[in-house]
């Protein structure tokens, strides 16, 4: 699974060499390089570290290993065909040719019958993370030659009204990623596969809406898509937004798991979220709060400016920050002259930042003197 | 938590209690769910048949308040079974033999009789997590927001201890942090018996160094809880500061939450939206907003994290710390003159021993759960693994005690009130974030089938709750995930402000709020006059945190 044309800021280092296991360095050969691999370490995996780059449709590197795209085969000495890396194991003597004028003639062919099966080659990447995986690989093979003319497999579902998860099927490739992490990764098992070959439909239970499924609208599905078969709606209404989308790196804003996100900008907008595969407490994971429900920031109810209630009406009314600061430290003051300093009280919160609750309880114990200060976990 | 989130597919037998993991921290529930694909066994202590409890091998439909029962007796049974790590018991705790005595009387049959479970399911659960090599507890506020949260809490401690189920991968004592920086906020001081890092204001030393850091001498004596403040509003307090928090909708006790705010002489709220809360403010400052602000924040697994700004704020909108640290400038104050939300966090390292190895450039990939004593240290995803802080474990000889308000004739139903997966708190945020009003664009009391039946309510129909506090009108939805006797409701929308009626006392050590158990009377009635095709809460501006 790789980027698609974002930038990224602190995007993770790939991990270089391969760790010793108590002594014992298990080797093969890779193109005739000796390499390190530690048991239980698929080919593709050890390839990978060692920068291959070998093509694949159906990997992502969260799930169980399926086999199902071909694209990933490699010579095996010893073997009569080329094997799927992603399901061989590694072995110990194992020699392995991941590059052959034999296995590029056999991946271009299977990307042109990859393309045959789809009605869009290319599609905006405000898809999905993954969305311009089948299109990468489309130009790295050259492949868009139209030689092989497929039917279409999948039936769109324009009529799922729901309004985060784009459902066209007519793009799949029956990779098995979406209905893999929602069973792996979300243990949620709302999407299911029925039928084969060109008659492959990816399905709810009983066929129906989204919503009346088990599905929980995390959006994984969309995020591993590779074809954008499934699309972030949400980020889709902001695809002609004009600018470079650019990626900030930051935290969730909702519970406390502390999952990291991508937020995708262009311009002073927000235009989606992406999960961080490498986010500590996640993992690439997010729920339908993390993933969509961002929109609350650039909403016409923020406040932009101070109020204060004027003596007279009783009524609050926008006033500069000066006038606000002022107004306000005279309230303050007034308090503590009639009442005391510790008449005072400070309620820090559980949505700021640290440097927001401690600015508060530095206000109350520095300024004033006192221990008045709590936040808001006790309700 | 004790143990780090990664630790969540690990444990062979997982207990959770009072968390609805699923619907409120729906991604540390997939590393249950992970867990339960490889064999782990899991048991659900939890009054409502929620998605947890699902996938469960034991549910305990437990009464609501009654956990402390339930725990002693599973404790009876891990003790007369022999399921105790006595090397553990020996080695890292203190009173063990006092406890497993004090257990003696507790058998599942006299649970059975306040928490409503089967005993033979709470003797099977017992025997599950006494039996596992890996035992894992994770609870949310199903088990602290009640008169005797801190015993319920002190009850799991008790669990983990006999067993041996703190300090190695796969185990511990978990809690949920619900918001995002609720751990941080505690973090980094804003407590009235701590100053950052948890370092107690009664401790001459402490007293000391804060004295010598922010040149004033500060109050000896711990401050009041907020609990206690607003009880004191107009007599004693004057004047509340309020940073991001919604009082008058996420507190108990609606009613009594207004009287409070509007007898101050000077209401002060820092906020991203007009608030109820904010309405009723002398002043309203707009703070800068999620992705609008540079910050750290810090996870249920306190992990160190930082947030950064990727849009403008709108207009004149600035951080929380600048607002904060202004103000105190035009109080006449000095030593607020911090020009970034890095030299802010940067003077909070320095006096938290727990941050002590950290700064901001530091944490910028978010690598390190505290404590972090000293520069070279890699934090410390595991607490206790080496032994206990303060020693030896304490094992606490715990009672049940009954909820402050139990049911009567006139009050005859449990309400327990929570979140709902789409919507998170009082909807400020979500309530404004297109579609998510598609999932779930009102607020229903799940009534149980047999109830409806009995109390002559419809499913769809409207219903009156109330009880002496207050009284408000809801839409029914019958639901067996509701256990008979019990209904819930979230606090997510404004029409439905279910904190009128919630407030029946507090934990008398945390002054935690008892939003878990509250009798209530039940009714039908007819629709509200006003009420279109849609449904109250489709047609309401959201308010509130």
């Amino acid at each position: 699974m790789k980027r698609n044309g974002t930038a990224t800021t602190n995007g993770a280092p790939r991990p270089e060499g391969a760790p010793r296991t108590k002594g014992v360095q298990l080797t093969m050969t890779l193109d005739g390089e000796k390499v390190a691999f530690t048991r239980g370490e698929t080919v593709y995996e050890v390839a990978e570290r060692h920068r291959r780059e070998i093509p694949t449709l159906c990997y992502d590197p969260r799930l169980d290993p399926f086999g199902g795209c071909r694209l990933c085969v490699v010579e095996l000495e010893g073997a009569r065909n080329p094997v799927a890396s992603c399901t061989t194991k590694a072995e110990p003597g194992m020699r392995v040719r991941t590059r052959s004028a034999a296995l590029e003639v056999q991946r271009r062919i299977l990307m042109e019958m990859v393309a045959s099966e789809n009605r869009d080659t290319d599609v905006d990447p405000m898809h999905g993370y993954a969305s311009q995986e089948m299109a990468e690989l489309l130009d790295r093979y050259d492949a868009r030659t139209g030689r092989f003319e497929g039917a279409l497999s999948g039936t769109s579902r324009p009529d799922d009204d729901n309004p985060f998860i784009k459902r066209d099927y007519e793009n799949c490739i029956s990779c098995y990623r979406c209905v893999r992490v929602c069973a792996e990764q979300e243990g949620d098992y709302a999407i299911s596969v029925m039928n084969r070959g060109f008659h492959t439909q990816i399905t709810t239970e009983f066929g129906g809406l989204l919503k009346d499924s088990a599905c929980t609208f995390c959006g994984q599905c969309i995020q591993t898509c590779p074809t954008g078969a499934l699309g972030d709606l949400k980020a889709l209404a902001n695809k002609d937004v004009p600018g470079e989308t650019e990626t900030t790196r930051t935290i969730c804003p909702y519970c406390g798991v502390g999952c990291t996100v991508d937020v995708m900008t262009r311009g002073e907008k927000i235009v989606g979220v992406l999960p961080a595969m490498d986010g500590p407490a996640n993992e690439g994971a997010l729920c339908v709060k993390g993933q969509f429900a961002f929109d609350f920031v650039g909403h016409p109810d923020r406040l932009a400016t101070p109020f204060i209630r004027e003596d007279k009406s009783g009524q609050l009314r926008p006033a500069s920050w000066d006038e606000a600061l002022d107004f306000a430290a005279g309230k303050l003051r007034r308090v503590v002259k009639d009442h005391g300093r510790r008449a005072v009280y400070g309620i820090a919160s559980g949505r700021a930042p640290h440097e927001a609750a401690y600015m508060m309880q530095r206000f109350i114990r520095a300024g004033l003197g006192t221990n008045h200060i709590d936040n808001c976990s006790r309700a | 938590m004790s143990n780090p989130l990664a630790d969540m597919d690990k444990p062979d037998v997982i207990f959770c209690i009072g968390t609805n993991m699923t619907e409120c921290h729906p991604v540390a529930a997939t590393r249950l769910k992970r867990a339960l694909a490889r064999g782990a066994k899991m048991i659900v202590a939890d009054p409502r048949r929620i998605g947890l409890a699902e996938i469960a091998d034991v549910h305990l439909p437990i009464r609501v308040g009654s956990d402390v029962s339930l725990l002693l007796a599973m404790a009876h049974v891990i003790a007369r079974e022999g399921l105790v790590d006595q090397a553990f018991i020996d080695e890292r705790t203190t009173q063990g033999e006092d406890f497993m005595k004090h257990v003696e009387r507790y058998t599942p049959e006299w649970a059975s009789g306040i928490c409503e479970c089967d005993p033979g399911d709470i003797e099977k659960a017992a025997l599950l997590y006494g039996g596992a090599d890996r035992g894992a507890i994770y609870y949310t506020v199903g088990i602290t927001e009640h008169i005797c949260g801190v015993d319920n809490v002190q009850s799991l401690c008790n669990l983990a201890l006999m067993t041996g189920n703190l300090g190695r991968e796969g185990t511990g004592v978990n809690p949920m942090r619900g918001q995002n920086n609720i751990q941080g906020a505690g973090d980094a001081g804003a407590l009235p018996n701590n100053y950052p890092g948890f370092q107690a204001v009664t401790v001459p030393a402490h007293q000391e160094k804060f004295h010598k850091a922010y040149g004033r001498k500060v109050d000896l004596e711990t401050g009041m809880t907020k609990v206690t403040a607003l009880d004191l509003c107009g007599d004693g307090i004057h004047a509340m500061i309020i940073n991001g928090e919604n009082t008058l909708v996420t507190d108990p006790d609606r009613h009594h939450c207004e009287h409070a705010l509007k007898s101050l002489d000077c209401l002060v709220v820092i906020d991203i939206f007009m608030t109820e809360t904010a309405k009723v403010a002398d002043v309203v400052f707009p703070a800068t907003a999620w992705a609008e602000t540079d910050g750290v924040c810090t996870n249920t697994e306190r992990r160190v994290q930082r947030l950064r700004a990727a849009v403008p704020p709108p207009g004149d909108a600035k951080p929380d710390w600048w607002i904060v640290s202004r103000l105190a400038q035009r109080m006449g104050w000095k030593g607020f003159e911090f020009e970034s939300a890095k030299e802010v966090f940067n003077e909070l390292c320095s006096l938290s021993p727990i941050y002590a190895g950290l700064d901001w450039d530091r944490i910028d990939r978010g690598e390190h759960q505290w404590p972090v004593p000293t520069r070279d240290h890699p934090g410390t995803p595991r607490l206790h693994e080496e032994g206990f802080e303060n020693g030896r474990g304490i094992f606490k000889m715990l009672e049940y005690r009954d909820p402050e308000e139990t049911l009567s004739d006139e009050y005859p139903m449990w309400l327990t009130t929570g979140r709902r997966l789409p919507q998170y708190h009082t909807r400020t945020q979500t309530g404004r974030s297109g579609g998510i009003d598609y999932l779930l664009s009102e607020e229903t009391l799940e009534v149980h089938p047999d109830d409806i039946a009995r109390l002559g309510l419809q499913d769809g129909g409207w219903a009156e709750l109330s009880n002496p506090r207050g009284c408000l009108h809801v839409k029914v939805r019958a639901t067996a995930k509701s256990p008979k006797g019990t209904v819930f409701a979230s606090f997510a929308f404004e029409d439905v402000p279910v904190n009128v009626l919630t407030g029946g006392g507090y934990d008398p050590v945390t002054q935690t709020a008892a939003l878990k158990a509250c009798p209530v009377a039940l009714k039908p009635v007819g629709p509200p006059p006003a009420l279109g095709q849609a449904g109250a809460g489709a047609m309401t501006i959201p308010g509130g945190m």
